[in-house]
């Protein structure tokens, strides 16, 4: 006899079709603007200010991937920028973090609970409620129109799901470990060094391509209002400049935005086990 | 004794950067918007307070406006996301070959530049050659072009379904973890009895989907209530102010018109909402808990 497991999960065959028009219209919804952004940048923008509307190109061609470097001079320098924030970004996140974790993990102290709560209630405040404020207190500190202005805010808020995912992460390496070395007379901070750091690597790694990933998606409200200069915009905020004109050369900014997510995309497709373990970690076992 | 007061101390040294970077760059602007909202700060040297000045400003019949629109808004967003995010979970949690590529196809919305991702609505917005109202004239649904970023009530609609597509995959992937976590084995017992499929979603799926449902409805919640992006980009709040939700109403006045004090009144409101409904969720889940034991 065969496992229930299969028995239960044998579709009749129009089980099987429902899912799969099911999946379908799905899908459709979620990837229909990169599909039409996509062919948008294939075709040449007679045929794109024509009607009636055609969805399928007709002699389409990658004209647009060439020209756009011309229209969007600083295009090359816009995806630098966002790579750089980023990555600048990420390793100061770690860099608090890793601590922060794990003493939220391993060590009791009053209010702890508490703390880890109201680090939590950053999450509620969005950069839109405090932008005034720290607009002034970017002014005071002279950082305005730098990439300061972008990356200090943005580290603030990307510490607290931080700090929950690798809180998590830590709690689950078995205290014995530590204890171990501890009894053998090593220091708290020899043990996170020597024995914590190495173990917790594969949850640094998740958390680090998360928030890498969270600081190059949300790179917009913080740089459209303290950084004004051209040659340090990330690469959102640099194509909304060409969005917001007149007469906005379509294919070629759908050529700029899908060079600009390959990054992302390739991501995704590597690591994407991590991603959704890591994304969804801790929210569901709560 | 002694050992476990070190660790303490050792635990708060390990706990500073972090917590003093988020006093000085949350905690201390949270403070600052509250003083900021009684006093007539603007790009004047001079800053006067003012009292209860731009409370009373800002409490006009134009507010009250922005804040139903922004309840409404959200209200409209955060249950079509649900919607199409459990939906969306239940079709992936199909045990059919292909799923784990459908699951990785699920998330470019959510990874991506939420800016991209929006400037690509706004073309398929484009009324005389987008694709939305293209094809809507094709299969003869409206007679000429839609401009639908133009028009209030098309606009609202638009920038409401181009919040739900950023916020379906991460609902949509809380939803199908949450789903695989449900034990198998009361599947298995259900099946034994008779239990077909849809009644077996409708009695053991959706029940142990509740608490994880209300989780992520309060995730979306705070972050649609707070979301700024879309509109700017697609509308800036426009036309006629028929998509200004307080969010966009609060960058205005402080941004837009450099008015700090009644823009951090504004923000002050804000926050007073969120703070509601993060109570609201404290005491659901708690009473969910104490109806578990």
């Amino acid at each position: 006899m065969k496992e229930p497991q299969q028995l239960i999960n044998r579709y009749k065959w129009y089980e099987i079709v429902g899912i799969y028009c099911g999946i379908f219209v799905f899908l459709s919804f979620v990837l229909s603007p990169f599909v039409e952004g996509f062919l948008v940048s294939l075709k040449p923008l007679s045929q794109l200010f024509s009607s009636p509307y055609r969805f399928i190109p007709e002699n389409g061609s990658f004209a647009a991937y060439r020209t756009m470097w011309e229209s969007v001079p600083g295009f090359g320098r816009y995806i630098f920028n966002s790579f750089f924030i980023s990555s600048i970004v990420t390793i100061v996140v770690l860099l608090m973090v890793v601590p922060a974790a794990y003493a939220f993990a391993r060590f009791e102290f009053k209010g702890r609970g508490m703390l880890l709560g109201a680090f939590l209630a950053v999450n509620m405040f969005s950069g839109a409620v405090l932008l005034i404020p720290l607009f002034r207190l970017m002014r005071t500190l002279g950082v305005l129109n730098t990439y300061f202005a972008m990356i200090v805010p943005g580290v603030a808020f990307l510490i607290p799901s931080a700090i929950w995912l690798l809180r998590t992460y830590i709690m689950r390496i078995p205290r014995e470990l530590d204890e171990a070395a501890y009894v053998d007379g090593a220091s708290h901070f020899y043990t996170l060094r020597r024995v914590i750091l190495p173990i917790a690597m594969p949850g640094i790694t998740v958390v680090a391509i998360t928030t890498f990933i969270g600081s190059y998606a949300q790179q917009f409200i913080f740089a459209l209002t303290f950084n004004a200069k051209s040659e340090y915009m990330p690469l959102p905020v640099g194509l909304y400049a060409y969005f917001g004109r007149q007469e906005v050369i379509w294919n070629e900014l759908m050529a700029a935005s899908f060079v600009g997510i390959t990054p992302a995309m390739i991501v995704i497709f590597f690591l994407q086990r991590y991603l959704v373990s890591g994304l969804t970690a801790g929210a569901v076992k709560q | 004794m002694h050992a476990r007061r070190s660790a303490v101390i050792f635990a708060w040294l390990l706990l500073a950067p972090a917590l003093l970077y988020v006093l000085t760059i949350v905690a201390y602007p949270l403070v600052d918007t509250f003083i900021l909202s009684f006093t007539d700060a603007s790009l004047k040297k001079v800053t006067n307070w003012v009292g209860w000045d731009n409370y009373d400003k800002i409490f006009n019949a134009t507010f009250a406006e922005v804040i139903t629109r922004t309840f409404v808004w959200t209200f409209f967003s955060v249950s079509i996301k649900m919607i199409i995010g459990t939906f969306g979970a239940s079709m992936l949690n199909a045990a059919v070959p292909g799923r784990a590529l459908f699951r990785v196809l699920t998330m470019p919305p959510w990874i991506v530049p939420m800016a991209i991702g929006i400037f690509m609505w706004g073309w398929m917005y484009n009324g005389q050659f987008g694709m939305i109202s293209g094809l809507l004239q094709r299969a003869g649904v409206v007679d000429g072009p839609v401009a639908f970023l133009a028009q209030g009530s098309t606009a609202f609609w638009a920038t409401v379904i181009t919040d739900v597509w950023i916020g379906v995959p991460m609902v949509t992937l809380y939803m199908l973890a949450a789903m695989q976590s449900i034990p198998q084995d009361l599947y298995e017992a259900a099946w034994t009895d008779g239990a077909g499929r849809f009644y077996r979603f409708r009695r053991i799926t959706l029940p142990l989907l509740v608490p994880a449902m209300i989780t992520m409805s309060m995730l979306s919640l705070i972050s649609t209530f707070n979301s700024f992006d879309i509109i700017w980009i697609l509308t800036q709040g426009g036309p006629n102010g028929e998509t200004t939700t307080m969010i966009i109403d609060t960058y205005r006045t402080a941004i837009g018109s450099k008015k700090y004090g009644e823009g951090a009144a504004r923000a002050v409101m804000i926050c007073i909402f969120l703070s509601i409904f993060c109570l609201c969720y404290f005491r659901v889940t708690s009473r969910l808990s104490a109806g578990e034991k």
